[in-house]
């Protein structure tokens, strides 16, 4: 509590229900305060809806069904899609999910279940860090090892790789968060049964802590879905199909800043174009687990 | 034996040991059990092996740029690819000034908005309200970029930087940072995006501080006759001060290491510093987005991971930062402190 006599206003002498000249200049001040305030959240909240009606507005001529089933052609030829970097992303992320999904289970598991003291802090500092990394520095690393050493050019898995080191401390952190909730009686009353460990942790602590793990590990899939930088470094892109993960491979957002950068406005509608259907999968992926998990719970 | 002896009996864990072969106990070899022990073990120190190999690899092959410009790859300007000259202080500059400049915007906007959330929004507006800022945060920076780079950047040249000119350039000292001509494309609307970017993190943040203020703290002050932004300003800012600056700092980390969007706004051309935000510069993230693939010789190479590893430290120390400050609040809370 501020002490009294600091204080930058006066209380008035006489009742504060008695409005003397101070008080209805403090009143007034007080209003405009709370509108700078109203108008700060306004400016926050219509920032996400102009840039949300700009991205439809501008991205809606370009979707018909060539736009999804078509590869990209060079300038001057009518129509082309985006096809090969949707199979793309998906076949990026899936193989980051397969990567990124168990070490971010294991490393939650382990802060919630397994690990005591200081190591407990000390890994969940180094989740931390990693999560606060430049994604563009974890793809200069995944550069270093897997493009340049590894695998010896511009892949599919490199860049899988690189969304995996982006997803994972997104997981660490909210399975370790919903494991800590789950309540310690049931674990107790699991072990008190004579189960094992590792029975009671994935038979018991898992199903119940369900729908939160299934979300952190949706949103660290949308986080990922978006990620270019890393992708320019490691994936390089495609413009037609490919399904083998030691070459180069499409991705959306990668599609999305060729078009973009390029000089010719029908490329800039499909870029346009291309950021709408990015947006729509991370939405659609989002909402629609969100709402699996919920009728699960009932 | 003594009833001494007996609570000793009971007291003590050894004799709770169960005689004979436990039900589920391992029958003989590794049981599974120890499998999934060693599993969750090894996942869990993957997470800082990668950090550790991250940093170990980008500082070897950053080494020889190093180790040939010393002190002057960060404090030399000269970044000179044909003559193999690499000081990274424009790209130093560029990130700097501009996150400056989004923390300059943000952070009021923020705090403004996570109080609307906290102090003044009727009850049904408020999850709306935080929830919707906070979507921001799942729309990728590449569309950030998209708009920034078709939308904003025009506006910029058009209507801001012709208006910031007019009305700020003649001003004695700030006017020097809106000199020359608007061209968009440069740090200031680089600042801008950034500064919409943050955003949400500065949103959520300091939102979480504000709640976390005891509401005995608002109340007290309200009772004393002050009006709801003389309870804000004297009882509810003081308190969660370090928490909102935590939030900024949070902000700055993620401002620092943007890539796309900033990429695609800044210009990317200039590596001149001229004090003056008008111009196109270069951020430390853009600069190895752009030069990453085309730097077909060793020292170059190395430089750009050079500044790779710069941007690697920098942003693990601002993170910490804002870590420690954000957690001292939290325990501050935890422990029931009133601070004021």
């Amino acid at each position: 509590m501020a002490d009294p006599s600091t204080l930058s206003f006066k209380v008035s002498p006489v009742s504060p229900l008695a409005p003397d000249r101070r008080y209805v200049a403090r009143k007034f001040y007080g209003r405009f305060m709370a509108g700078l305030i109203t108008v700060a959240a306004l400016v926050g909240v219509s920032v996400l809806w102009i840039i949300l009606g700009y991205v439809i507005v501008r991205g809606a001529p370009a979707i018909n069904l060539d736009f999804f089933t078509q590869r990209p052609l060079p300038y001057g030829e009518v129509g082309g899609g985006i096809a090969p970097s949707i199979t793309g992303t998906l076949l990026i992320l899936a193989v980051a999910a397969l990567i990124g999904v168990p070490v971010g289970l294991g490393c939650g598991i382990y802060l919630a279940e397994y690990g005591r003291g200081s190591v407990v802090e000390v890994i969940r500092f180094c989740s931390d860090l990693l999560a606060g990394l430049p994604s563009i520095v974890v793809g200069v690393f995944v550069w270093a090892i897997l493009v340049r050493q590894v695998v010896g050019n511009f892949s599919g898995i490199a860049g899988a790789v690189s969304l995996a080191i982006i997803m994972v401390p997104i997981i660490v952190r909210t399975v370790e968060a919903v494991l800590l909730l789950v309540p310690y009686t049931l674990r107790e009353a699991a072990l008190a049964l004579g189960v094992p460990k590792w029975r009671m942790v994935i038979s018991v602590v898992l199903p119940s802590a369900r729908a939160g793990i299934i979300t952190g590990l949706v949103l660290s899939v949308a986080r990922a879905g978006g990620e270019t930088a890393p992708l320019l470094l490691t994936t390089l892109g495609n413009q037609f199909f490919s399904w083998n993960l030691l070459e180069p491979i499409g991705a959306i957002p990668i599609q999305l800043y060729n078009y973009a950068v390029a000089p010719y406005p029908d490329w800039h509608t499909k870029a346009w174009g291309s950021a709408l259907v990015l947006i729509s999968v991370i939405g659609i992926l989002s909402t629609a687990v969100r709402v699996a998990t919920r009728r699960q719970n009932r | 034996m003594t009833t001494r002896d007996v609570e000793n009996e009971i007291a003590s864990p050894a004799s709770w040991t169960v005689q004979g072969p436990p039900i589920f106990a391992r029958r003989g070899g590794v049981g599974a059990d120890d499998v999934f022990k060693w599993l969750v073990y090894i996942t869990a120190f993957a997470v800082p092996a990668v950090l550790v190999a991250l940093f170990i690899l980008l500082v070897i092959d950053a080494w020889p740029a190093l180790e040939r410009f010393g002190l002057g790859f960060v404090t030399s300007s000269n970044w000179d690819n044909v003559k193999e000259q690499f000081g990274s202080l424009p790209y130093i500059y560029g990130t700097v000034v501009t996150s400056l400049l989004a923390l300059l915007i943000a952070t009021p906007v923020g705090v403004g908005a996570a109080l609307f959330v906290t102090e003044y929004a009727p009850r049904p507006l408020r999850v709306p309200v935080s929830f919707t800022i906070e979507l921001l945060a799942a729309i990728p920076s590449i569309i950030f970029g998209l708009w920034g780079f078709f939308v904003l950047t025009p506006i910029m040249r058009s209507t801001v930087e012709p208006f910031m000119k007019s009305a700020v350039g003649p001003l004695p000292v700030i006017g020097s940072l809106f000199q020359g001509p608007s061209v968009g494309k440069d740090l200031f609307t680089g600042g801008v995006i950034l500064s919409i970017m943050i955003l949400p993190t500065i949103v959520s943040i300091s939102r979480e501080v504000l709640l976390a203020v005891p509401t005995m703290q608002r109340e007290g002050m309200l009772a004393l006759g002050a009006t709801r932004w003389e309870a804000i300003r004297e009882a509810i800012i003081p308190y969660a001060r370090v928490g909102i600056a935590g939030a900024a700092i949070l902000g700055l980390a993620r401002a620092l290491g943007e890539t796309m969007a900033v990429t695609m706004v800044i210009g990317n051309s200039s590596r001149k510093i001229t004090g003056s935000l008008l111009t196109p510069g270069y951020t430390m993230a853009s600069a190895i987005a752009n030069q990453f693939t085309e730097a077909d010789n060793p020292l170059y190479f190395s430089a750009i991971v050079g500044v790779a590893a710069l941007l690697l430290v920098v942003s693990a120390i601002v993170n910490v930062a804002a870590r420690l400050m954000i957690w001292q609040i939290s325990r501050g809370v935890a422990k029931g402190g009133t601070r004021g």
